[in-house]
């Protein structure tokens, strides 16, 4: 027992669930975007998928590490932009079509590897982003290792929730995506045009979902391999429903997973006789759990999943 | 120029659909063949015989279209009334895991026993389902997410179960649970191949869910919750009741997936029996545009697209994760073709 409350006071969990927060805090804010604008992107897990791949191919045949981020991001807006144009001006279901996307994906993804990179017994692997050591302020004891020590792309997802956050709220694109997302009848008798406005909300946000993806290739860890993304795009989808369409909730929520992730993660290495199974569904659990906890309560958006049509209503 | 909704589909548009479906989508994949240096026109005819030119690949594909009919029912049945399950992979686990618990300590002959072991596979489907069914009417959650998390807890309660408790001590590799009595394995529905009387079962059960759908109370009341829910309810038909009935219904089909795969095919549950059967009954279902007749043929489509696919990639070395793309994008164009079918350009 002491030793699962010592594994609380190891700075190197907190460091992690920053780590393991990253994909989440980019997968989240990628949702958010979307269904802000008032679109469900079910496509988020084929699509993690294929930033995941799209990068780490890129740095694999020769590229730079952020050029491997915006391939990743470039992919992910193809197939965000794929489920728009299924979704919004032809109004078809947002369910079906989102899951047609995360298939279509994450099979491409798994054809492409294979057909471009040779597999041996080992997945090849590239040289990942290495975490930073910020001069003097890494130093510091405990908050050190935590907050100053991450990989660049951690940072980048900190500051994405902040430039996400402003955006929404105090902008007059936020406005309109916000508005679009609740009454695009209102959008469009103001002289915007909601259609547009849904279009390059659903690309933006599924260029982040990718970014979220490739995390995971290209600091995380060091090579794709088929199911990597092991459902953190539902999560993403679950914990936008906990943080009530939030930038800030959004990065509470994910690093709150990310903690109990990282937690569990340490706690199968002292607890005995428990199958490390039951470890792994807790993050799953623990996800339900929260969208009971919160689903009633939720502010959902008025016209999330109600396509909108010119001159009907 | 705006759409209209058709009152009526004509039936020569409603066959035409999914047929234009596929067949877009075999010419998009056919570039991604293409980009592996093999004459997509090639593979398609490697496909094909790969799939119905012998009795054994027949055999074998209609074994692998018969889980598929199974769950591509599960997830026509839902979704006609909107309810979202996509947790047809975790019931079909399930189904498969008390199919082989219960299958290993049943004393009972076995024509008594197939039908007990069949009816607790359905069982534990319907209750899997029914648990989001549940969180959606009491806290109004959205069944997507949920049953999706369940499919991720559900396989890995499997792996724990395997690991543990109904682990082999015969099975030397890949955990496996004990294998079923002998006597409650499926009988073979041709002679020295793997296609077993579960096939007909299949058949049963889609011909069983269409009359349930088009002659009863219960499948107009399904239809109506689907169209509009504020109407049906304003009708007095009770929203939450249909509801839960769509889900212990859809939940079961799939949990007879799985108990038909354990009972018919593996005899034992591992964590790795089913390459997508849950999610690629959604692309089945979608492909037949919801109706149980059409979900027969969309579950023999797909299953010849992955039969075949696995013999053409051993002949090309294409990879035969082609499969999966030419599926996922029958998904997408029949969404499309669906559009085209229901709604009507007026002047």
């Amino acid at each position: 027992m002491t030793e699962a409350l010592d594994l609380l006071l190891n700075t190197s969990l907190w460091a992690a669930v920053l780590r393991i927060a990253t994909p989440l805090i980019f997968g989240v804010l990628g949702a958010l975007l979307c269904e802000r604008s008032g679109v469900l992107n079910l496509g988020i897990e084929g699509i993690m998928t294929m930033g995941a791949m799209t990068g780490w191919l890129t740095v694999y045949l020769g590229g730079d590490l952020w050029a491997g981020l915006l391939v990743a991001a470039l992919s992910g807006s193809v197939m965000g932009l794929l489920h728009a144009m299924l979704t919004v001006p032809l109004g078809l279901s947002q369910h079906v079509s989102g899951l047609g996307i995360t298939l279509f994906a994450s099979a491409l993804s798994y054809y492409l590897y294979r057909l471009i990179v040779v597999v041996g017994d080992l997945p090849p692997t590239i040289e990942p982003f290495a975490p930073l050591s910020i001069p003097i302020l890494s130093q510091v004891p405990v908050l050190g290792p935590i907050l100053f020590s991450q990989t660049l792309p951690t940072y980048l997802a900190l500051l994405a929730v902040v430039v996400m956050a402003y955006t929404l709220a105090r902008t007059p694109l936020g406005l309109a995506i916000r508005m679009t997302g609740e009454n695009p009848h209102a959008v469009e008798a103001q002289g915007l045009n909601p259609i547009r406005i849904r279009i390059w909300s659903v690309v933006a946000g599924s260029a982040l979902m990718a970014v979220g993806g490739t995390f995971l290739t290209t600091a995380a860890f060091n090579s794709f391999f088929p199911e990597m993304v092991q459902g953190r795009g539902w999560i993403c989808i679950a914990l936008v429903v906990f943080a009530s369409w939030r930038p800030g909730k959004a990065l509470l929520g994910a690093l709150l997973f990310a903690f109990f992730d990282a937690y569990q993660l340490r706690l199968q290495t002292v607890v005995e006789d428990v199958p490390y199974q039951l470890f792994l569904m807790a993050p799953y659990v623990l996800s339900i759990g929260a969208l009971i906890l919160v689903a009633r309560r939720a502010r959902v958006p008025d016209a999330l999943m109600v396509p909108y049509r010119r001159g009907e209503r | 120029m705006r759409l209209e909704r058709r009152a009526h589909v004509p039936l020569h548009l409603a066959l035409t659909a999914p047929l234009a479906a596929v067949a877009v989508a075999l010419c998009l994949a056919g570039g991604l063949i293409a980009a592996a240096g093999v004459n997509p026109l090639s593979a398609y005819v490697e496909m094909l015989t790969g799939a119905l030119g012998s009795r054994r690949s027949v055999t074998e594909m209609l074994t692998r279209a018969t889980p598929l009919i199974l769950t591509g029912l599960a997830a026509a049945v839902a979704f006609r009334a909107r309810l979202w399950n996509i947790g047809g992979e975790g019931q079909f686990f399930i189904g498969a895991l008390v199919t082989a618990w219960i299958g290993h300590a049943l004393a009972v002959p076995g024509p008594i026993g197939i039908p007990i072991l069949m009816a607790a596979g359905m069982a534990a489907g319907a209750l899997l389902l029914a648990v989001p069914a549940y969180f959606r009417l009491r806290f109004s959650v959205d069944e997507v997410v949920t049953t999706l998390l369940l499919n991720f807890i559900v396989i890995l309660f499997v792996g724990m179960m395997v690991e543990g408790p109904l682990r082999d001590p015969m099975a030397f590799g890949w955990p496996s649970s004990v294998p079923v009595d002998g006597d409650f394995r499926l009988p073979d529905l041709v002679p020295r191949t793997r296609l077993h009387i579960g096939f007909l079962f299949a058949l049963a059960a889609a011909t069983i869910v269409w009359v349930i759908l088009a002659r009863t109370v219960f499948g107009a009341e399904t239809r109506a919750a689907g169209l509009n829910a504020q109407a049906a309810t304003f009708a007095g038909i009770s929203l939450p009741r249909t509801l839960m009935g769509v889900a212990l219904l859809s939940g079961a089909l799939a949990g007879l997936a799985g108990a038909v795969e354990v009972l018919g095919v593996t005899a034992a549950v591992t964590t790795t029996m089913s390459p997508g059967f849950g999610y690629a009954g959604i692309v089945v279902a979608m492909l037949a545009a919801l109706h149980p007749a059409g979900v027969v043929a969309a579950a023999i489509f797909v299953a010849t697209v992955f039969v075949g696919a696995d013999a053409m990639s051993r002949a090309t070395g294409v990879p035969s994760f082609i499969a999966d793309v030419i599926v996922a994008m029958c998904l997408l164009t029949m969404l499309v073709a669906l559009m085209v079918t229901t709604y009507r350009v007026r002047r």
